[in-house]
């Protein structure tokens, strides 16, 4: 183990920043991160033990005691369970002999549930050793039973396993018409830098990771940071000091377009990249790509080798003095890392928790220069716009909403995939196009979104109405409201960071209360209980997952209130225990079963 | 001329690199608080210093104070909220007043008297949590750790050693220490360290020293924490 961890630490520069890369290396190898390679780490990269655990008790995908050799995990989000997730589950547990969230007796394959892997068009899904498994169904889960069962290692076994499909539906104004290799960057050498971003800004890009801030805003407040001011003059540009960051950590439940942006249109990404870098001034950028799409990792490699090869990152990029490459980092499976600072943090070898703003990234991100972090689809989008120019964008959308929008649609439809529209469409249009029939409800926007209900279906996509990073999930009437909600309310309570007290605590009261009154002990006062700690958990949390954690209850409780009162008990108090429940220890101990050894909660109902 | 802000009305000088809570506090004007100290940077996480500057909420612990900015802080809404939040600092650990040997002593505790709070309203929560008593001089409840940081920072920003960090995610954040066993009496602690003495809580004590003030005598029996915190803390914000 001592030479294998010291050619990891020395293969990441034996960099401090690097800590999550090499502990990646660790957790693949030994599929835990053993005591004594933290004493190592600690020593190669001189930092303190204590940052170690910390990182690795921070992400999910580390461990500090042994998985299985096999480390499966079953994707649980919304869109997996609507496709028989529970079955399938069950059917795993059993045919490999194996509990949910524990590691079987012989320590070959360990079992547990993992947050939406982002493959919502394509499951049940799950993660094998941190690579995708899709469409998971019982002769599948039979087949990856066996393997384990007879050891096979991972790259023997049958690749339709491993198959990710792109499906595009119904491609738009930036995928179809995707930029040549290097084209966007010529067209911006041409036109002049300055231009360029006044191209940028005259499209009226705005993020497309939702927030929604506007792309030449954001470029233009990086170069004018306030250590320096240099600005486009690529050729004596001097040290690399400012950073650009590509947010691939696409972990909203029911988003998927990055994925398949990135396998199939990685090269206009970069060039986005290599764009923002010419005109802010950056030298390094990175790819922080979330963990759970590691099968796209070897490909994009190529893809940036390809890009190097042929003068398109790299030293002196098309001959114009620009000097500019790009990293790859891997998360280790935490949502709250698309937070921008929180990423920033997690590419230093940290927790990803957000920092306080301000300063903002733009003027002290990555090692406390200023840094551009922005969506995969807005770097994408930058590139087409430095060739078609900003008239061409902005000629599509809504006044406050230009171009186009990618979403990735799924739940009850017959063509879940990837579809691109005009900003300003209809949801009903929408659902028109991928087939979706008898819809109770559309999550746009994903469990941080809004739920609306089918009255709402003249709204359209838009900031100023309905925003989304993309995620765009159907359900149908056989649905139950408050099963979805249920889902999306735990999912906020394990990814919150736990930095600041409203979100910290605040989510895992909300998951209590919730389950309280879907359980069906909830009384009188319970909803207003549940809407006043929505409120508080909104108001105050610290950043963004707090802010928009509460939106499930709170958007369905102001469409369906009826529904949470239906299931309230007619007395005006209950304790948010289960009274008898408490009961079972001294039951146990006491031998006893009979009903004096129960406790009556209700008056006999009659 | 000097800059000001407005707080609930009254005009607050500050100068450039000011937080809103070093002009408060300088002014004479409490903010509550937990996790902030001023001789440590903030933190800007126990989220009691929540402020609406200009309509917007904001932690006044490490939001620059800037002119123009209407500050509202002790008002009925913002006080109902922050009692909620110290509620939940409550039910998240395990804190039982009459039987701690910092009552009186404890911020935590002040705090809440301060915001009138008189019951715990949110469930508890009774999270399994260890004593770690093997450090000869000091010793750790983490039952009553509210994960503020002021100890790790103490640590790293005054001792000089490095002795506390916070770790886990969400719910399960939790203290952990700098050794390999992971206990208190392998590290490098003194009793005589800052760390061993800033925590708000009763979550790091001195080893028997617990009741040498009787109860009745304390910080806070006969002082409410705004006095308090303006008398002991003014002085380093306004220098």
């Amino acid at each position: 183990m001592k030479q294998f961890i010291q050619d990891l630490a020395e293969t990441n520069g034996s960099q401090p920043t690097h800590l999550l890369q090499i502990l990646r290396g660790v957790q693949s190898r030994y599929h835990y991160i053993p005591e004594a390679a933290i004493e190592q780490i600690a020593e190669l990269l001189n930092i303190s033990r204590t940052q170690i655990i910390s990182v690795v008790e921070f992400y999910s995908f580390f461990h500090l005691t042994p998985r299985g050799q096999y480390e499966l995990l079953i994707s649980d989000s919304i869109t997996d369970h609507m496709l028989g997730k529970h079955s399938i589950t069950d059917y795993l547990s059993e045919k490999l002999n194996v509990a949910v969230g524990e590691v079987r007796h012989d320590g070959l394959v360990s079992l547990d549930n993992t947050s939406c892997t982002g493959m919502c068009d394509q499951g049940p899904a799950g993660l094998v050793n941190g690579y995708a498994l899709t469409r998971l169904d019982r002769p599948r889960i039979d087949q990856i039973a066996d393997l384990i069962n007879h050891q096979k290692p991972l790259d023997l076994w049958p690749s339709e396993l491993f198959q990710v499909a792109d499906n595009i539906i119904k491609p738009g104004l930036l995928l179809n018409q995707p930029v040549n290799h290097g084209s966007s960057l010529q067209a911006a050498f041409a036109r002049g830098l300055q231009e360029t971003l006044t191209e940028i800004d005259k499209s009226g890009l705005r993020g497309r990771g939702g927030a929604g801030y506007n792309t030449a805003w954001k470029w233009h407040l990086c170069y004018e940071g306030p250590e320096e001011n240099a600005f486009c003059d690529v050729a004596t540009h001097g040290q690399p000091q400012r950073y650009v960051i590509c947010n691939a950590d696409e972990g909203e439940p029911g988003t998927f377009k990055d994925r398949v942006l990135l396998n199939s249109f990685a090269h206009q990404v970069f060039e986005g990249m290599t764009l923002c870098a010419a005109i802010i001034g950056a030298q390094q950028g990175f790819l922080y790509l979330r963990a759970e799409y590691l099968h796209l990792y070897e490909k994009l490699q190529s893809v940036l080798a390809e890009r190097r090869s042929s003068g398109l990152l790299g030293d002196n990029i098309l001959e114009k003095g620009l000097n500019f490459d790009i990293e790859i980092c891997l998360g280790a499976g935490a949502y709250i890392c698309g937070e921008e600072s929180a990423l920033i943090e997690s590419l230093e070898g940290k927790m990803g928790i957000p920092r306080n703003r301000p300063p903002y990234p733009v003027t002290e991100g990555y090692l406390g220069k200023p840094t551009v972090v922005n969506n995969v689809e807005t770097f994408m989008a930058a590139a087409s716009i430095a060739v078609n120019g900003g008239d061409w964008f902005a000629g599509v959308g809504t006044e406050k909403s230009k171009g186009a929008k990618i979403l990735s649609i799924c739940g009850d439809c017959p063509r879940p995939g990837i579809y691109e529209y005009p900003f300003g469409t209809s949801i009903q249009s929408v659902l028109n196009d991928c087939g979706a029939s008898d819809v109770l409800g559309v999550q746009i926007g994903g469990p941080s979104g809004t739920f609306i209900s089918n009255k709402e279906f003249d709204r359209k996509l838009a900031f100023e109405d309905l925003a989304t990073g993309g995620s765009f999930i159907v359900f149908n009437s056989s649905r139950n409201i408050l099963d979805i909600v249920n889902n999306f309310t735990h999912f906020f309570a394990h990814e919150s960071c736990g930095f600041c007290t409203p979100c910290r605590v605040g989510t895992s009261l909300l998951k209590k209360q919730l389950d309280k009154i879907i359980d069906g002990h909830g009384s009188a006062g319970d909803v207003v209980a549940l809407e006043e700690l929505c409120k508080l958990i909104k108001n105050h949390s610290h950043c963004g997952l707090g802010q928009t954690a509460a939106n499930p209850v709170l958007t369905t409780l102001q469409r369906y209130p009826e529904l949470y009162q239906s299931r309230l008990k007619e007395i005006s108090y209950e304790p948010g225990f289960d009274l008898d429940g408490a009961l079972e220890t001294a039951r146990r101990m006491a031998k006893r079963n009979d009903s004096g050894a129960h406790l009556a909660q209700v008056e006999e109902e009659l | 001329m000097s800059k000001t802000i407005t707080i609930d009305g009254t005009n607050i000088p500050f100068e450039d690199g000011q937080t809103i809570m070093e002009a408060a506090t300088a002014a004479g004007v409490y903010i509550p608080h937990l996790c902030h100290h001023p001789e440590y940077i903030p933190h800007g996480s126990c989220k009691l210093c929540t402020v609406k500057v200009n309509g917007r909420i904001c932690s006044a612990c490490t939001f620059p104070a800037m002119e123009g900015q209407d500050v509202l802080n002790n008002t009925k809404e913002l006080t109902d909220d922050r009692r909620k939040i110290t509620q939940m600092l409550f039910v998240e650990g395990n804190h039982f007043c009459p039987s701690c040997e910092k009552t009186g002593n404890c911020q935590l505790q002040a705090v809440a008297y301060h915001l009138n709070m008189l019951d715990d309203h949110f469930p508890l929560f009774y999270p399994n949590r260890e004593v770690d008593a093997s450090h000869a001089d000091v010793m750790i409840d983490h039952n009553r750790c509210i994960f503020c940081t002021l100890c790790v920072r103490a640590s790293q920003q005054k001792d000089g050693k490095n002795v506390f960090a916070i770790s886990g995610r969400g719910i399960n954040r939790h203290l952990i220490i700098n050794s390999e066993s992971g206990l208190l009496k392998d590290t490098d602690l003194d009793a005589t360290d800052q760390a061993a003495h800033i925590c708000p809580t009763g979550a790091i004590l001195i080893k028997r020293t617990g009741y040498q003030v009787p109860i009745g005598e304390r910080i806070y029996d006969h002082q409410e924490i705004d006095q308090v915190s303006l008398e002991t803390e003014h002085l380093q914000h306004g220098e």
